[in-house]
């Protein structure tokens, strides 16, 4: 497990794997529709996109928080860590490979700084770092634990669900872990293939008792962690690792939280409600673009930022308005977070429905490392098109934009993600060639 | 002839070892809480002219023969008491000298134990609460280790330590109170009969999961040592629950972070149904010890004494020099498993006899009071009487007590009433006045 890790971290620090560029490979159908649609000739003009292409769309330089610094992601988390060192002394930072600065760099030089007691490795065992980490919160301390990859917190299931979750409600809130926070590198990151890629916030979604929270970028990341280490319940801090070197932005340098179960709209719109978290919130920016200038629909984007508890009144505030959905995640489909949000807006929208105010059917859409835009734009058009935007004078079949992309998904060679969106399978073609250009 | 040689190879390597390290300890005492480990204990350093292996995982020498390590090298890991079976002490340097008090105090809370167990085990069959746990046979183990810690120190159980409670001052009222999960109740009815908990007296709340307690029990001891206020953990487990994976993590964390833990193995012979000899195949539990580079031992979990000062030392040397040790108390589940269990599938009357009659922790401390006159028939008897009308007017207090208020199943969950907790209390609620003909709801607390 750790060798694996090691050997994917050599892949991953050697370059950033977010590409955006032109592919030489055309397929005759693309050139054929290319010649019959003035929008795809458009097209050609701007940059061909492969499956795990998104463009990383920088957060504003936040004012309020004092001096900022340029950082990653991952600094951004050193960062916090650095911080809640400083401030905290009951504070410890553990897990596999952490007391080096760990594997993907987030603890460097933190041992040095805060000594060995503080920031350590332990053995390789995660039942063992999450039991030692409730053990040590339960005892008073301030404990931060690191899962080298979240597709390894398996084995600490039981420890996480049937202890952390329920130590407060056991004991009649006698004792309680609320000092524990279990951070773990998160999500698809183009080269890691079956296991260094899951994202399974949906499993610890339904467990009562725990805050399970997702950044979309450094400076979100680093007051979203901070508010889980200061929480006084027991988080998972999944960190999007396909941003650690991608995404950089001005970091306040010194603490500051942002407030947890809140999401936040990061465009308003009027037509559709998109709602996503981590990497999709980058996928779904250049929906929104695409969206507008493509079909003139105007899209309000909601970045969920926690998962549990979630913020039920900001995206049913927006459905009331848009009466339109669409949730991308990169977890499969059944039983993904996106069916526990479109049920509860579609409970919530029962009274609105009931009024006789014109809805049209919620849309739902999920779609698996699907990290291009295009793909869940076109699913966006393929779902939509016929009930949703009529109004806009594009049907199916007949718009050739629309054509263009569907068949491109289904019979080209460039979308090699593209058969497993919106399904249940784990399988899809691992092309590391196409990651590792630019 | 090969074995032979071997293992005496092996015990040489292994005393060899042992010296080595209580050389080291000593150094380390002086460093008391100190948290830079000696290097000597650390991987070795890499020196290329010397012919001996240079693996960074392990030192000793090279053999130029195959031969394969016996499983039981470590075999035979003895027993360690104080009193025999008939109450007399074996060694008087090992007798821990404690005064009438005290022991009179140990033979009260073992017997009001057995006598709470009694009563609650009835009260199960006559389905006035859901379930029990007896703790018949164990109370030595549950005694003798509570009695040699510290009140501040921090005890993580399994479900089988009512008596360490007891010993800590655990009103009955509130035992009953838990068993019944009525208002009273610390842990607020949410979980079953037994799961006891107490912040006041440092006694983490039980949870069903077993073994999940032992890494646990291995972070805080490690926050414990940051503390430095003098202060350890124990943490009791089952054979059963040895086998968990939780189980090897705590272990193998709490040696490498040398942190100042006593882990009590109460080997009571069977988990549920299975017998020692389906649990494991080696040498029990102190066997591992030597594996996880931890101190070890094996005592008679019957004899109260040898608990007693197995747990002093373990307590002592734990915290003077950060480390793990490891108690695997023998002794003898004498009780079902459970209320919902019957022994007698499993194992003979005749086995079960033998451990009531023969080698009872109860009995054997009695015959030591009994010898030096600081227990007579009058005694027990008035004792007996006295600890009987005490638990029954516990239990009697407990069963008319209300259920705790209905709003208290949403408290907790997070520190504070999320949301969707607020709207699901309140739809409860609705749900309730709609439907309260199906409910009792004159049974709960208004």
């Amino acid at each position: 497990m750790a060798a694996a890790a090691r050997f994917l971290l050599r892949g991953a620090g050697s370059k950033a794997y977010i590409s955006n560029v032109n592919s030489s490979a055309q397929s005759c159908l693309g050139t054929s529709l290319r010649k019959l649609s003035p929008s795809c000739l458009s097209q050609t003009k701007t940059q061909k996109k492969h499956s795990s292409h998104f463009t990383y769309h920088p957060d504003p330089v936040p004012s309020n928080y004092g001096p900022t610094t340029k950082m990653n992601l991952f600094q951004s988390v050193t960062s916090a860590l650095d911080n809640t060192l400083a401030s905290d002394p009951t504070a410890v930072i553990f897990g596999e490979d952490v007391a080096f600065g760990g594997v993907f760099r987030c603890t460097v030089g933190l041992r040095d700084k805060y000594g060995k007691d503080r920031v350590f490795n332990t053995p390789l065992c995660e039942q063992g770092i999450v039991g030692f980490g409730i053990g040590a919160a339960v005892a008073g301390a301030t404990a931060i634990a690191e899962i080298q990859f979240a597709d390894y917190i398996y084995p600490a299931f039981d420890q996480i669900v049937n202890e952390a979750a329920k130590y407060r409600y056991r004991s009649g809130n006698m004792f309680d872990c609320g000092n524990l926070t279990i951070r773990a590198p998160w999500g698809c990151v183009g080269h890691g293939s079956l296991y260094h890629s899951q994202s399974p916030e949906a499993f610890f979604a339904h467990c009562p008792g725990l805050k399970i929270v997702i950044p979309r970028g450094p400076v979100q990341c680093k007051g979203l962690l901070l508010s889980c280490i200061e929480d006084h319940n027991p988080c998972i801090f999944f960190e999007p690792k396909i941003l650690y070197r991608a995404a950089v932005e001005q970091v306040p340098t010194e603490a500051y939280t942002i407030p947890l179960s809140q999401a936040e709209v990061l465009q308003e719109g009027s037509d559709v409600t998109l709602v996503a978290w981590g990497t999709q919130i980058h996928v779904l920016r250049e929906v929104v673009t695409m969206a507008q200038e493509k079909l003139g629909v105007s899209c309000e984007l909601i970045d969920l930022q926690t998962i549990l508890p979630w913020d039920t009144e900001t995206v049913c505030k927006s459905v009331a308005k848009t009466g339109r959905l669409l949730i991308s995640h990169e977890a499969p489909v059944t039983g993904g977070f996106a069916a526990e949000i479109s049920s509860t807006v579609q409970e919530e929208q029962v009274e609105v429905f009931r009024s006789g105010q014109e809805i049209d059917q919620l849309l739902t859409f999920t779609c698996f490392r699907a990290n291009n835009s295009e793909v869940v734009y076109s699913e966006l058009l393929r779902r939509s098109l016929s009930h949703h935007f009529s109004h806009l004078g594009t049907r199916p079949g007949k718009d050739p934009v629309f054509n263009h992309l569907v068949r491109k998904q289904h019979l080209g060679r460039g979308c090699p993600s593209a058969p497993c969106a919106t399904t249940d399978c784990y399988f899809w073609f691992n092309e590391p060639s196409l990651y590792m250009r630019g | 002839m090969a074995t032979v040689r071997v293992m005496k190879k092996m015990y040489g390597v292994c005393s060899h070892a042992i010296r080595q390290t209580t050389v080291l300890k000593a150094a380390r005492i002086l460093q008391q809480r100190e948290f830079s480990v000696n290097e000597a204990l650390r991987q070795q350093q890499f020196n290329s002219s010397e012919e001996k292996p240079q693996f960074p995982g392990a030192s000793a020498e090279f053999i130029d023969h195959l031969e394969f390590i016996q499983p039981n090298v470590i075999s035979g890991i003895p027993v360690y008491r104080v009193m025999d079976r008939a109450g007399q002490i074996v060694n008087p340097s090992e007798d821990p000298q404690l005064s009438k008090e005290t022991v009179v105090n140990f033979y009260q809370k073992m017997t009001l134990l057995n006598t709470m167990d009694r009563i609650l085990y009835e009260s199960q069959r006559q389905g006035r609460i859901s379930f029990y746990m007896t703790n018949y046979g164990e109370e030595g183990t549950h005694i003798g280790s509570a009695a040699a810690l510290d009140p501040n120190d921090l005890v993580f159980g399994q479900y089988r330590e009512a008596g360490v409670l007891m010993f800590r001052g655990f009103p009955l009222d509130l035992f009953m109170a838990q068993c019944y999960a009525n208002a009273d109740d610390l842990g607020k009815g949410r979980q079953m009969p037994v799961h006891y908990g107490c912040k006041d007296l440092n006694f983490v709340t039980i949870s069903s999961p077993l073994a999940t307690q032992i890494p646990q029990a291995a972070g805080a001891a490690y926050a414990a040592k940051r503390e430095n206020t003098n202060r350890a953990v124990i943490c009791y487990f089952g054979e059963g629950a040895a086998s968990e994976g939780d189980a090897h993590a705590g272990f193998n964390f709490s040696a490498t972070l040398e942190c100042p833990i006593i882990f009590f193995c109460r080997n009571n012979g069977y988990a549920i149904s299975t017998p020692t000899n389906e649990q494991y195949r080696g040498d029990g539990i102190a066997a591992r010890g030597p594996g996880y580079g931890m101190m070890s031992i094996r005592v008679d979990g019957n004899g109260v004494f040898a608990v007693y000062n197995a747990t002093k030392e373990a307590r002592r040397r734990a915290v003077a020099e950060n480390q793990p040790f490891l108690i695997e108390a023998m002794t003898y589940r004498i009780g079902h498993h459970s209320t919902s269990d019957d022994s007698s599938a499993y194992r003979s009357v005749d086995e079960v006899n033998y451990w009531d009659k023969q080698d009872h922790p109860i009995s054997r401390l009695r015959h030591y009071m009994t010898a030096r006159s600081w227990w007579s028939e009058d005694d027990e008897r008035s004792w007996r009487k006295k600890s009987r009308k005490t638990v029954m007017e516990a239990f009697e207090k407990a069963e008319k007590r209300s259920k705790p208020h209905p709003d208290l199943m949403f408290t907790d969950v997070y520190e504070e009433m999320t949301p969707n907790l607020v709207k699901q209390k309140e739809a409860m609620w609705r749900h309730l006045q709609q439907y309260k003909e199906h409910y009792p709801m004159d049974t709960f607390t208004k």
